[in-house]
Order: C-alpha cells, then sequence, then structure tokens
C-alpha cells in the first residue's frame, strides 16, 4: 500500500507534503485539546498498537490472509485529532525506520492512508450517530459502514493524486476502476475487522472509545435511598487558542494556491497523460472510455484540450471538496459539543491538570 | 528496553557514516531521494551513477551488499504494479519474445522501479547505521514539532513491548486449541485487538501518570545538545551534492 519514491512526481508530493504538514499541525492543536499534556504518552501508545494491529493476520481463505489498515479504528477509539497524529507517526516511523514507503512520498502516504481515512471515516460516523439510535449497536453498526467508506475513499484520493502528479501514463479511469474494486473489497473487510474491534472495546471499556462518548448514563449518586443526579463538575471555560479563523484562512489560501499552482507546472510537464493521447490520437477513445466511467477520470481527459487549466481545476475541485468534507465534519461535531451534556464537557476539560 | 535496544534494521558498527550525526544523514538522505525523483526517466546512466553513489556509501559504512538487497524486499507490491503497466498502458507498442509490450509502459515500469529501488536503497543505509533513538533526535533538530517527536520516541518505545504483548496473546489462543483458518475465526482476532487496545491505553495512562509523578509537565528536556560541526555536515551532504550535477545534467542534456 505505501506509496515509494519516483511514483508520483516531485512537485506533486511536495504539494501533498504541505497539505500533510497541515493537517499534522492542525491534529496537533486540536489533540492537545483532547488529551491535554497526557497527549504525548497516550498518543504514542495508541501509535504503537495501530502498528502492532497492523501486524495481526486475518486469514481471509486459504492461503491469503489481510491486516487492517487502522485509519477508521484510530478514528473512532481515540478521535479524529489523536488519529490523524497516530496514523501519520506511524507512517512517518515506518518510512525512516522500515524503508516502508519513500521519503519523497511521505506528505502522499500520510494525506491518503492517514488523513483521507480519518476524516472520511470521522465525517461519516459523526453523519449516521446522528441517525442510528444511541445505543452500542448504533456505534458499532457507524462504524462499519465507516471503514466501509473510508478505504475506497483513500483510494479514490490516491487516484486523483496519482492523476495530477502520476509518473506514468497509465489512463486515470482503468487506475480508478482497478483501485476501487480491489478497495471495496478491502474496505468491506476493514469494516468488519473495525466493527469486531470496537465492538469488543466497547463491551468492557465503552469510556474509553472517543467516538461512543455520551453513551454511558450519567453519574448517579444515591443519597438517602433514592437515585439523584450527581452535580457535574464545573466545566472551566475552554482556552481560547490563538485566532482559529485566521488559521482557517491561511491554511485554505496556501492548499489553494497550491493546488492550483503546483499542478499547473505538473501537468505542463510533457510526459503527462495528454502527450501520450496527442501523440498516440487516441482522444476520442478516451473521452469516450473515461465519460461512461466516472465524473473523476473526466478531469483527466478533459486536460488534452486545455491540460495547464484542467490540471489546476482538478487541483482546486479536490480542495474544495476535501475542505467541504472536513468543514462538515467540524460543524458536526462542534455542534454536538456545544448541546452534549454538562457531563460530557466536564469529561472533557476535568482532567486537565 | 534498555542499553543495546535496536530495531531490526540497525546494524552495529563504527564508521564515519556510522559516527555522522543523525540529522545531516537524514537531511543528506532527503535530499538525495528529492535529486533521484527529479531525475528525468530517460537519463539510464544518471541512475546508474546514482546507484554507484550508494553502493559507494555502503562500502564506507561497511555495510554488505548481501543485507540492503534482502532489505529491498519490502518494495515487492510496488514491482508487481510496474511489472503490469506494459500490459495496460496504451501507446506504441513493441515486440519481446512474441509479446506485445507497450512502449510508454515500459519506460512507466522503469522509472517506478529505478527511482522506487534508490529510494529504499537510501532509507535502508540511512536506518542501518543510525539508531533508533538518534533517528528520533535528529528529526527533532530538523524541526519537527516537539509533540510529534515525543509521540513517536514513545511509539518506538512501547512498540516492542505492545508487539510482544500481542504475540503473548496469540501464544495464549494457540496453546487453547484456537487456529485461525477463516473469516469465521475473525470475532475471536477482533476482541484479542480490542483487548490490546485496552491495554496500550490504560498502559499509556499508567506511564503518564509515572511521568507526571517524577516532575512530568508536558516537554521533555534535551540532553545531549550537540550541534554537527561543519566538517560533518559537508560529509553528510556530500551524497547528495554528487548526485545534483548528474541531475542538473540529465536535465539539461
Amino acid at each position: 500500500m505505501h506509496v515509494p519514491d519516483g511514483f508520483i512526481n516531485a512537485p506533486v508530493s511536495a504539494a501533498a507534503g504541505v497539505v500533510a504538514a497541515g493537517a499534522v499541525a492542525v491534529s496537533l492543536r486540536g489533540a492537545r485539546k483532547e488529551l491535554d499534556e497526557r497527549a504525548a504518552p497516550l498518543a504514542g501508545l495508541v501509535a504503537a498498537f495501530i502498528f502492532a494491529v497492523q501486524m495481526l493476520n486475518f486469514p481471509v481463505a486459504a492461503g491469503t490472509s489481510g491486516h487492517l489498515l487502522g485509519g477508521a479504528l484510530a478514528a473512532v477509539l481515540v478521535g479524529p485529532w489523536t488519529g490523524v497524529l497516530c496514523v501519520a507517526v506511524v507512517l512517518l516511523m515506518q518510512g525512516v525506520l522500515f524503508a516502508d514507503g519513500g521519503l519523497t512520498a511521505l506528505g502522499v502516504n500520510i494525506t491518503v492512508m492517514g488523513v483521507t481515512t480519518v476524516v472520511v471515516a470521522w465525517a461519516v460516523f459523526r453523519g449516521l450517530r446522528l441517525v442510528l439510535p444511541r445505543t452500542r449497536g448504533g456505534v458499532t453498526a457507524a462504524t462499519f459502514v465507516a471503514a466501509a467508506v473510508s478505504v475506497p475513499a483513500s483510494a479514490t484520493v490516491f487516484t486523483l493524486v496519482y492523476a495530477v502528479g502520476g509518473t506514468t501514463d497509465v489512463p486515470v479511469g482503468k487506475v480508478l476502476t482497478a483501485m476501487l474494486g480491489v478497495h471495496v473489497l478491502i474496505g468491506v473487510g476493514e469494516a468488519v475487522i473495525t466493527a469486531l474491534t470496537v465492538g469488543a472495546v466497547l463491551a468492557v471499556r465503552p469510556d474509553l472509545v472517543h467516538g461512543a462518548r455520551g453513551l454511558t448514563a450519567p453519574l448517579k449518586l444515591r443519597v438517602g435511598g433514592e437515585l439523584v443526579d450527581a452535580v457535574p463538575a464545573a466545566a472551566p471555560e475552554p482556552a481560547r487558542a490563538g485566532s482559529p479563523k485566521k488559521l482557517w484562512a491561511g491554511g485554505l489560501l496556501t492548499a489553494l494556491v497550491l493546488a492550483g499552482v503546483v499542478s499547473f507546472y505538473a501537468s505542463a510537464s510533457p510526459d503527462g497523460l495528454e502527450k501520450v493521447a496527442a501523440d498516440q490520437g487516441i482522444d476520442a477513445k478516451a473521452e469516450e472510455h473515461a465519460a461512461a466511467d466516472s465524473p473523476l477520470a473526466d478531469y483527466g481527459v478533459r486536460g488534452i484540450g486545455s491540460a495547464r487549466l484542467s490540471g489546476g481545476l482538478a487541483g482546486v475541485i479536490g480542495v474544495t471538496a476535501t475542505l467541504a468534507v472536513g468543514t462538515g465534519a467540524f460543524w458536526i461535531t462542534r455542534r454536538r459539543r456545544a448541546a452534549g451534556s454538562g457531563a460530557d464537557a466536564g469529561a472533557d476539560s476535568g482532567a486537565r491538570v | 528496553m534498555g542499553a543495546g535496544h535496536a530495531h531490526r534494521l540497525y546494524r552495529r558498527g563504527d564508521s564515519p557514516v556510522h559516527r555522522l550525526p543523525p540529522h545531516t544523514k537524514l537531511a543528506a538522505v532527503l535530499g538525495f531521494v528529492l535529486v533521484v525523483v527529479t531525475t528525468p526517466r530517460e537519463a539510464v546512466w544518471a541512475f546508474a551513477l546514482y546507484a554507484a553513489l550508494l553502493a559507494g556509501v555502503a562500502a564506507r559504512a561497511r555495510v554488505p551488499a548481501g543485507f540492503v538487497l534482502r532489505r529491498l524486499a519490502i518494495e515487492i507490491p510496488f514491482v508487481a504494479f510496474a511489472v503490469l503497466m506494459p500490459f495496460v498502458v496504451p501507446g506504441e507498442s513493441t515486440t519481446v519474445l512474441g509479446v506485445s509490450l507497450s512502449v510508454p509502459g515500459l519506460w512507466g515500469a522503469w522509472n517506478v522501479l529505478a527511482k522506487g529501488t534508490l529510494g529504499v536503497a537510501a532509507s535502508v543505509l540511512l536506518a542501518a547505521t543510525t539508531e533508533l533513538r538518534d533517528l528520533v533526535l535528529g528529526l527533532q533538530r530538523l524541526g519537527l514539532p516537539s509533540l510529534l517527536v515525543q509521540i513517536a520516541s514513545f511509539m518506538i518505545r512501547y512498540g516492542d513491548v505492545i508487539t510482544d504483548e500481542m504475540r503473548r496473546m496469540s501464544v495464549a489462543r494457540r496453546s487453547r486449541g484456537f487456529e485461525a483458518r477463516g473469516v469465521r475465526h475473525w470475532g475471536v482476532l477482533a476482541k484479542s485487538a480490542g483487548a490490546l487496545f485496552i491495554r496500550s491505553y490504560e498502559r499509556g495512562e499508567r506511564v503518564h501518570l509515572a511521568m507526571v509523578s517524577r516532575g512530568y509537565t508536558g516537554t521533555m528536556p534535551l540532553l545531549d545538545e550537540r550541534p554537527a560541526t561543519r566538517a560533518q555536515w559537508a560529509g553528510a551532504l556530500a551524497l547528495p551534492l554528487a548526485a545534483l550535477p548528474l541531475c542538473l545534467f540529465a536535465l539539461l542534456g
């Protein structure tokens, strides 16, 4: 799964690196709020857990076996911020220590396998939790769907990156079909394993499952023979961290400029899909083929006419789509947190020492 | 744990490459791989020279060729992908031994194989000559945020503990007659994974409490602040600087 060096060209690798660094920087701020100064030991141990659980083989049929990718699992168990951090650290260490995944492709790997899986899984998970009943079964079902969606989503983002910065001229439609076909299957396996694992943790320590916060019954005290609600610990005012809007706008601007301008350069390289298509006169055929395939393939093919413009456009559309999904996730989270019970808020901030 | 604890790729030794400060080595490998990735794939001779440069580094570090070659196995999945390319890429085709292959596909396969292999070989050499703790320190000196460095060092410190815990669970399962043969057994394995998560998380809480009781405030003190000398930087950066003219020549030529 890990992308090696030379698979994606240098400008797009650099752009993906900036996206990954931005995501990790935002997650660092988020995780500090999620875990306080416990962040380092806890996230480190969870990263070690993700690393170990990726080695756990699940036999599929005679001889073949699969293993967990862990993005969705991390998102549901420890929350999206810590999840992104843990998966990013695991990928970083795999790249530096085990030569698994190229150093220049580290940004691509973190964006595709870490950020995408965690963000998509968390968005789907929160969305479903609004609809499904607030029970353990509901959490498990939401986990299942979130994990099932996260893997093909990751494959799609990989194809998008490949379409913009791939060093070989495999038609985008073909890549997408192949990637999606394989990864829908992998996604089902990932979903079953993730849901079973989250279910197992829920059965023993539901308080540890970040995605199941609010499931636990509020604390009751027995006073004089009858149960009364415990007074929730007074929640201290959450510390205002800088100005999130400025950070937000800066990040958005950087991402858009990079996606637009860098992919300009990328698709201007002479050995792209466009070159082959123009040289070999397969434009018409490719157009038919891709149009029948998917809207994503469309971007790559429409680029034959105006390669530069369409490359930049694809990048900007990618950023906007990611932003829309991301904003949706954050918005839902924030609304839920605001609406959450006092006990919930107490649990969030009470651990501050 | 403790002294002498090293990762699987590390190869003990005392060569000039081993002695270089870790952050200079990290910067050198990153620079080298960037140069390799930017080189146009038609310049086959440049890749041969890059490989020769890496062989020179390996000889200087006294890392045997067999050691590096065995570690290259990690890129096998992508080799499979590269082998498929000549068959699926459209375009001008050529016939080799009676099989029709596409020329752009062959170039693509060569591109991925050459650059991927050089990247993996460079990383293997880095890992073979640098200890775990030093690598993390190197990342910190290169400006990785301190929280991220701490997470990484905790992951490394407890990675083997958690992996061993998983292995003990596997031994316990097997000694009770369990053998995972198919999808029907996923439930048992997933329960093990869940138990492993709970143990990891609780261990994390214990570690944190133990650290707080010893005065931990959220940052780790940096004990050995040894900046690299100019000569060390020059020694490490000799690799990317030797590769750069080749790349420029290939780009212009």
